[in-house]
């Protein structure tokens, strides 16, 4: 069979998702593709344009693999318009000026951003909000203004839907104020119902996102140099502005059909059957320009149906039978931070459908629920504010829902909420069309045994990702059928997670180890259980992790509170609160190595490290700070390691918010804290971000107003950038979120995990851990601040702790028969004028230079 | 293993320390004969002698180590790379996927431990 040319006009996220399915599902190799986009970018993500003002490059945006356009079977051509098609020759003719030939063509070429025609709408500073080069001048606008004016540019959105929210969005994070027009007596006036747009009303403006809804916008007045400076109503009011973004709607980009005479739907949108062909049998449409009969011939302004069409589009040129069966129009999405979802009949235009509506005064949400006039059979649901329930109910459209409905939007705990066992049928990712059946399929048969595994080999939850913690749920409960449920036991002394450890021996207030193992345990416990029950013990009480019975539970380091390194030796790094030292401290530092000949380096964290202290010496050389004003440091452990941070605004011509002292407040007051793994801490004075808080597991970056807290960041084995917590935080505001924030990770988190994958794999996410330590919904809010302000009240020298007592010092000793002896085995080489460990071989060829004798310290 | 049995005078038996200087479950560095050893005292009260180098660093730590047990064995972790061995006859019971410095076997040496008269005496010729 001859190979055949499929053009494909558009370079979307729809075409994206067309020839990627081709690609992949024609093994045989039958047909080349020829993309052409009129944008100089590769398909992009669309629909996260917003977070190329929370510093996502272009780049950043691009959908799948680059190495697809390197596949010898497709041709990108960007920058390139298709500009007419001649169905009679079965080509198309370009704007570079050429032409090309199809045996068939998919007309991709999704919608324009519509703006009514009111005057002044083409004004320099007014913009749509379509594409990546829109928001990229929109950017630059904003921010040359602001720069002119040197105030915060005054912005205002027209269209209070969904595009219309996003760019209130962005307006604020690029630090302008924003007002939202709309025309309509509600926002998101498709999604939701008049409380609910009530309701979104209130959550906006708590953002300081003004909004204004049934007014008309009838002008943009220019200002005395021709920029759009004043937005007037048709009510005869006025606002002045700086910017304008209108946000009013989309219309299917239909002209290249319309022009070659195929059929245009009424309300636009080349008309396609349910095969995605149009009225020509060699021109498929699909995505927005496409008007389907499933869809009563409408355009529908959604990625998901999109990609089904394509999906069918592929499978029908394979020779399949798939049919588009019209667009689920359920949505999740969240808007300046605030949940807003609907699904199925959400405003119960079925015939005696019952409402369940639950409004929650405290927290601004609204949840509805649309059932059948029996309340058993569900048909849809609409949410504002909270859409936890979102992913598990919008599959069960259709099916019963067992137990009192209200048990899904009353807040969790008030009613208990039945398990759910969705028909294998039901949809669970709508993106990409994955059922509950399939993903069941991919854990019995497949051998997918954790979520990575499911998403790679259902796609399941690899595109918006809304769906994950539905995914997660299913293939928990498959395994456990299977018998395969992974323990979570913490070694073969304990049967329980760290987690569930930690409550238990809080529940029971233990403070000894031989209690907790008598009461939870079995043995005599080993080198993973004791370590967990000592960090355990310390967290709850904040007692001398050498006090008690507890030395001996004490990880290598912990164990003598310094960095044991390769040849038995330690490191010492004094503790450098937010890294600012004094001339006159960093002499005693230096005076400290040099009198025991200990190798000196900075390290990452913005510390001085000394190596190579021997275990009797340790003491020693924690007088020696302790004397001049200092303490050593904790560089070991899990627990809290560095603040590290810019100068910030008393130096730095750029900063705005004193990072420095903020960056010691944080070190003072959470130095000691013991933790599930490591905790490392930026605070960075300005967005230049000098510090690289976002790669930290609490990073805070100044802004005008305060902090953004940024949580879940670390460098390591597997990177990962932090995620915003909360905006604009005062510096008790953020002291308060982070000690509830660390407080909850400490309690729930399991051995050596760190905050990224904390965060993670908690149920419900960032989102959820932000209700619980910001909103309270789990009311443990003030418990978590009673144990933090424990912690507070109760922190010590542990060094000095040391120093007091001579029970605890005699741990301290080389030999317990030779007290005055070192180690005889420590040999060491000259390097770069200080020493380092000798290798076996320089050992062997007697190359060793200094002994430790002759660095010995007689005081 | 601890032997409280009467001192059968010997050579290569040292005292080492008095018994109460031992912290239960907490190891201690003994030089003996310019050998080091590292010395256990376990809650139940037996005393428990092993070589203090540790086969897979070659750094002499092993009494820095976690004291424990796999399936009711006595062992104790390394504080470098946290292999486990018996603290009975010295087998390396876990080895981390690694394997000892060159020239070393990656099981501990073990001197039999007496206790006389409240004095810890080690016995180096009458390794296990």
């Amino acid at each position: 069979m001859s190979t055949q040319r499929i053009v494909v006009v558009g370079a979307g996220m729809v075409a994206h998702r067309f020839v990627t399915t081709l690609l992949e599902r024609d093994g045989a190799g039958r047909f080349e593709v020829e993309v052409y986009g009129e944008e100089d970018y590769a398909p992009y993500d669309r629909v996260a344009l917003t977070s190329y003002f929370q510093g996502t490059s272009a780049e950043g945006l691009l959908l799948g693999e680059p190495s697809l356009w390197e596949d010898p079977r497709v041709t990108l051509h960007r920058g390139v318009r298709v500009e007419s098609i001649d169905r009679e020759a079965r080509t198309v003719a370009t704007s570079d000026g050429g032409e090309a030939g199809y045996d068939h063509l998919v007309l991709a070429t999704g919608s324009y951003a519509w703006a009514p025609p009111v005057p002044g709408v083409d004004l320099p500073g007014v913009f749509m909000y379509r594409t990546v080069d829109d928001v990229a001048r929109l950017r630059e606008w904003v921010e040359t203004r602001q720069r002119f004016f040197n105030r915060p540019v005054r912005g205002a959105v027209i269209g209070g839907g969904l595009l219309g929210l996003e760019a209130a969005g962005a307006l604020q994070s690029l630090g302008a104020t924003s007002t939202v027009v709309e025309f309509a007596p509600r926002l998101m006036a498709l999604q939701v119902d008049e409380s609910g747009g009530e309701a979104l009303k209130r959550l906006i403006e708590k953002l300081g996102v003004t909004v204004r809804t049934g007014v008309a916008t009838s002008e943009v007045r220019a200002d005395r140099d021709g920029n759009a400076g004043t937005l007037v109503f048709a009510d005869g009011g006025e606002q002045l502005v700086d910017v304008v973004v209108f946000a009013t709607g989309i219309r299917p980009r239909d002209n290249l059909g319309r022009d070659a005479g195929l059929v245009i739907g009424e309300r636009g949108g080349i008309v396609v059957d349910d095969t995605s062909l149009t009225a020509d049998p060699a021109i498929s449409a699909i995505g927005e320009c496409a008007a389907a009969a499933a869809d009563g011939h409408l355009s529908v302004g959604l990625i998901a149906p999109g990609n089904t069409m394509a999906d069918v589009a592929v499978d029908r040129l394979l020779g399949g039978d798939a049919v588009y069966m019209g667009a689920d129009t359920a949505t999740k999405l969240k808007l300046l931070g605030v949940d807003v979802a609907s699904f199925g009949d959400a405003f119960a235009t079925t015939p005696g459908a019952l409402e369940v509506v639950y409004s929650d005064p405290f927290s601004g949400a609204y949840k509805k629920l649309v059932m059948t006039d029996d309340a058993s059979t569900l048909l849809g649901g609409m949410f504002v504010g909270d859409a936890s329930a979102y992913a598990t109910l919008r599959p069960m459209i259709g099916a019963t829902l067992p137990g009192d409905p209200s048990a899904w939007i009353l807040p969790e705990g008030a009613v208990e909420r039945p398990d759910l066992e969705l028909p294998d049928a039901a949809t669970v990712c709508s993106c990409n069309n994955v059922t509950a059946g399939a993903i069941r399929d991919a854990v019995n048969h497949d051998g997918c045994h954790d979520l990575g595994a499911v998403k790679s080999c259902t796609k399941a939850g690899t595109a918006c990702g809304s769906c994950l913690p539905l995914v997660k749920k299913i293939m928990g409960a498959e395994l456990e059928k299977a018998g395969l449920e992974v323990s979570n036991a913490l070694c073969e002394h304990f049967a329980m997670s760290r987690a569930q450890l930690f409550s238990a021996i809080q529940v029971a207030d233990l403070r000894t180890f031989s209690d907790v193992l008598e009461r939870f345990g079995t043995g005599r416990g080993c080198d993973i259980c004791k370590p967990t029950v000592g960090s355990i013990l310390a967290s709850l009480h904040n007692e001398h992790v050498l006090g008690g019975d507890r030395a001996a539970l004490q990880d290598t380091n912990d164990r003598v509170m310094a960095n044991m390194q390769k040849d038995g030796t330690y490191s010492v790094v004094p503790r450098i609160p937010g890294g600012e030292i004094t001339p006159a401290k960093l002499m005693v530092i230096a005076q400290v190595a040099e009198d025991f000949g200990l190798y000196t380096k900075i390290t990452g964290g913005q510390r001085i490290d000394l190596f190579g202290a021997r275990l009797e010496q340790l003491p020693q050389i924690w007088k020696r700070l302790v004397d001049a004003g200092m303490e050593s440091g904790h560089a070991y452990g899990k627990s809290l390691r560095t603040v590290k941070s810019c100068v910030g605004s008393t130096w730095c011509r750029y900063g705005v918010q004193d990072s420095a002292s903020m960056s010691i407040a944080l070190e003072l007051r959470y130095r000691g804290l013991r933790s599930p793994h490591k905790i490392k801490l930026g605070v960075s004075g300005c967005a230049r971000e000098c510090a690289e808080a976002r790669g930290k597991d609490v990073g805070l970056i100044a802004t005008e107003r305060g902090w953004n807290v940024y949580v879940g960041g670390n460098g390591g084995f597997t990177p990962a950038h932090a995620d915003l917590l909360v905006a604009d935080a005062s510096d008790e505001e953020a002291f308060r979120v982070i000690d509830r924030y660390l407080m909850l990770y400490i309690r729930t988190a399991d051995r050596l995990q760190r905050t990224a994958a904390w965060q993670a794999e908690y149920e419900g996410g960032l989102d959820e851990i932000r209700r619980v330590v910001v909103e309270d919904s789990l009311g443990i809010c003030a418990e978590l601040d009673a144990h933090m302000a424990h912690h507070l009240d109760t922190y010590e020298d542990e060094w000095k702790a040391v120093l007091d007592d001579p029970e605890r010092l005699r741990q301290f000793t080389s030999f317990v028969n030779a007290p005055d002896q070192a180690d005889p085995s420590l040999a060491y080489v000259e390097q770069r004028g200080q020493r380092r460990p000798a290798t076996p071989a320089e050992r062997e060829s007697g190359a060793v230079l200094i002994a430790p004798a002759r660095l010995e310290v007689h005081s | 293993m601890t032997i409280t049995a009467p001192a059968v005078p010997s050579p290569s038996r040292v005292v080492v320390c008095d018994y109460d200087a031992l912290c239960p479950e907490l190891g201690v560095a003994a030089l003996v004969d310019g050998v080091q050893v590292a010395l256990f005292r376990l809650a139940d009260g037996s005393v428990h002698a092993v070589q203090n180098l540790d086969p897979f660093s070659g750094a002499h730590v092993i009494s820095r180590g976690i004291t424990g047990d796999r399936a009711g064995v006595p062992t104790v972790a390394s504080p470098i790379y946290k292999q486990v061995f018996s603290l009975v006859d010295g087998t390396c019971l876990v080895t981390m996927d690694k394997q000892p410095t060159s020239g070393m076997s990656a099981d501990l040496e073990v001197y039999p431990v007496t206790l006389d008269n409240g004095q810890v005496i080690i016995d180096l010729a009458g390794r296990a």
